[in-house]
């Protein structure tokens, strides 16, 4: 609880860098990883159903030029990540190699409006998972 | 703990049939037999309201989605008969609306924290070791509040000595001034939501998630939840060093942390709103207590949601709470539980607050009490559109500002005027008083117009209540519309009609609108104070007849 990213990025400590290498993984593997693509492409025609897969997003951006996302997909060994309402809807690719200590990742991410975000895991098995979020954004000002 | 073995009762009858006899005493009105061995007082958004004040509670609050026809959507006769409250009855004009005016007269002004300490000390006379918790709102919105920038409120809460608080409009104050005010508190000021923008992080120093208490042999802990969308609703430029959300995976968390821990009883100490509490409690288990904050409803009965009790404690200093909970074995009994009404003539003030609260007021007092004018009408805000105090605000922009149409934002706070009564500063600051109270004056287009109106309108009836930001509809002046509350974002609004002209809105035009409350940094123009001052000074008694511009549909 005490215990922030802060402190572990200031401490250079090794969890940090384990945390990164699964990505930096990804950017040796394969020199086209940024091209995410939509979600009928990574599925191949297969179905994904809800799993362990969680997606964290807020239900309402704050700003939605930088909206954090967080991705926890047990087991996995690539996730996908879609903003399907963005003219690129394929935001992210995080990819596991086998000594990820787990397989989790976040980001920022931009959204152009209100829209679902959509997660998409490749298991270790070859089948999918999915989890799907509403990221309202708006131009707010009236709470009281 | 099964919920239908819970033993739970609230003692809310007793006052109301006493109150009929017009006979209530304080003994009477404060009558409770103790129970259990935990007891909590509650009280929440607070607004500054240091003095007594007269509270109209709203007409129309819609509710959509799963929330149509539940609690707190429930105003006026349909209220008290949900209840069995009596017309006329002093339930009947603590609680619900209609013919307030009136009763306002026999029953008289409600709240006063010397008041609110009568009662507090009441109740900790009965059990010494109750626990208060304040659910925020309270460093805002006096005329006192503004100039010592909390100051007076923080000084009159710590007189009254709370256990914890959580937070929203407080933040409105500035970063610096709220981390100033916070490091000073002399108890927990909690937000398991409240992170560090960042790096989104929890901020345990400043802002822990929870904190335990051992009262009544019972082992407790306090849960604290912000507005979750502070920088959304309010200028979030002010504070950008936070981020905040509902966050409930981090909730569910927390309760389990504190589980581990040994919990055996979990209150979350909440400013979501009532919406967004009820969701909460059916997708964090574990939490026994909610005691609600925000959407300022007044509930004379917890609503249970599985096994989680929530407590809606009113607004303004109009109420408090008192649930006694018996804890045994690490599992949540039963509770028995008590909104009690702050009635200004029936409780005596507690000397020494009334003193601690005088001496805040007294730089101020000349500027304060300063008569602008006087009113003929009920002045009041609440309700999900315009209230006449905010069709006076729109009347101050529209003739001050020179502008074709008015906006004023839906805030829920802001006490009410009966006719006959005079209108001085400190009125019109309960109503008006913030920290981006600038009265901007822009060029729009009637799309743009409808833009906002459809956002505003997605923020109060998006059936999901965690995509709800609590507060009202944006008032309008200069302009009338219908909004159809099942209809998604987009096609709620319609019928955009300019009053002055009885002409249908056009898209492409460009209309000047006056209004205040910008979220946006660096807004221009006079204090919406003065707009509203020197419109009442040149009108001497204000009339305000209700007025039929909003055309409601499926509520």
């Amino acid at each position: 609880m005490d215990f922030t990213r802060r402190d572990t990025l200031a401490l250079g400590a090794g969890a940090a860098a384990m945390a990164l290498l699964p990505l930096r993984a990804v950017a040796q593997a394969d020199p086209n990883a940024e091209v995410v693509g939509a979600p009928d492409e990574f599925l191949a025609g297969a179905d994904a159903g809800a799993g362990d897969l969680t997606l964290t997003a807020p239900e309402i951006a704050e700003n939605g030029n930088t909206v954090p996302i967080s991705v926890d997909a047990p087991g996995a060994v690539e996730v996908r990540v879609y903003a399907l309402g963005n003219p690129t809807p394929g935001v992210a690719t995080f990819r596991f190699g086998p000594l990820a200590g787990s397989q989790a990742a976040s980001t920022r991410i931009r959204l152009a409006g209100t829209q679902d975000v959509q997660a998409i895991a490749k298991m270790a098995d070859g089948s999918y998972q999915t989890a799907m979020k509403t990221v309202k954004v708006t131009i707010g000002g009236c709470g009281g | 703990m099964a919920a239908s073995a819970m033993l739970g009762t609230s003692g809310f009858g007793n006052w109301a049939r006493l109150a009929a006899q017009q006979s209530l005493t304080q003994d009477q009105l404060l009558q409770f037999d103790t129970f259990g061995n935990v007891s909590l007082i509650h009280v929440t958004d607070i607004h500054a309201q240091l003095m007594p004040i007269y509270f109209r509670e709203p007409s129309v609050n819609i509710g959509v989605g799963g929330n149509r026809g539940a609690v707190p959507h429930v105003t006026g006769s349909d209220f008290r008969k949900l209840y069995g409250i009596e017309d006329g009855s002093r339930s009947h004009y603590a609680l619900s609306s209609g013919d307030f005016s009136a009763l306002a007269q026999a029953y008289g002004k409600v709240g006063g924290m010397d008041r609110v300490a009568t009662v507090v000390n009441a109740i900790r006379a009965d059990r010494p070791d109750a626990l208060l918790l304040d659910g925020g709102d309270t460093w805002h919105g006096s005329y006192t509040c503004y100039q010592t920038e909390g100051q007076d409120m923080v000084n009159v809460m710590n007189g009254l000595k709370p256990d914890a608080m959580t937070f929203h409009w407080e933040f409105t104050l500035g970063t610096e001034r709220v981390q100033e005010l916070v490091e000073g508190l002399p108890f927990a000021a909690l937000g398991q939501n409240i992170f560090d923008a960042e790096w989104d992080e929890p901020l345990p120093d400043l802002f822990p998630p929870y904190k335990f208490f051992e009262r009544g042999g019972v082992k407790i802990a306090v849960i604290g939840q912000a507005f979750p969308y502070m920088p959304i609703a309010n200028p979030g430029w002010m504070f950008p060093e936070f981020s905040f959300g509902i966050r409930d995976e981090n909730m569910q968390a927390m309760v389990d942390e504190v589980r581990a821990q040994g919990a055996e009883l979990v209150v979350c100490l909440s400013h979501n709103g009532f919406d967004v509490d009820k969701k909460m409690a059916s997708k964090v288990t574990g939490i026994d207590v909610i005691l609600t904050g925000h959407t300022h409803d007044a509930l004379p009965e917890p609503v249970l949601v599985g096994e989680t009790i929530l407590i809606a404690s009113g607004s303004n200093g109009k109420f408090v709470s008192r649930v006694d909970l018996d804890v045994r074995d690490g599992r949540m009994m039963g509770f028995r539980h008590k909104l009690i009404p702050i009635f200004s003539d029936v409780i005596a003030p507690d000397p020494q607050m009334a003193s601690l609260i005088q001496e805040q007021r007294a730089p101020y007092k000349a500027d304060l009490e300063e008569v602008i004018g006087q009113t003929d009408s009920l002045l009041y805000r609440r309700g999900n559109f315009n209230g006449t105090w905010d069709d006076l605000i729109c009347d101050a922009l529209l003739s001050e500002r020179e502008a074709d149409i008015a906006m004023s934002p839906g805030v829920r706070w802001g006490p009410s005027l009966i006719p006959g009564d005079d209108i001085t500063r400190e009125d019109i600051w309960n109503v008006t008083s913030m920290t981006y109270g600038k009265a901007y004056r822009s060029e729009m287009t009637g799309e743009f117009i409808k833009v906002i109106l459809e956002d505003v309108a997605d923020n109060i009836f998006n059936p999901d209540p965690y995509y709800q930001q609590g507060g009202d509809m944006v008032r309008i002046g200069g302009m009338g519309y219908r909004c159809d509350v099942t209809k998604p974002q987009g096609e709620r609004i319609s019928n955009m009609t300019l009053l002055s002209t009885g002409e249908a809105i056009d898209p492409a035009k460009t209309y000047m609108v006056a209004g205040w409350a910008s979220v946006n940094e660096g807004t221009e123009g006079p204090q919406i104070w003065d707009v509203v001052e020197s419109h009442i000074r040149k009108q001497g008694t204000v009339t305000v007849q209700p007025r039929d511009n909003v055309e409601v549909v499926g509520a």
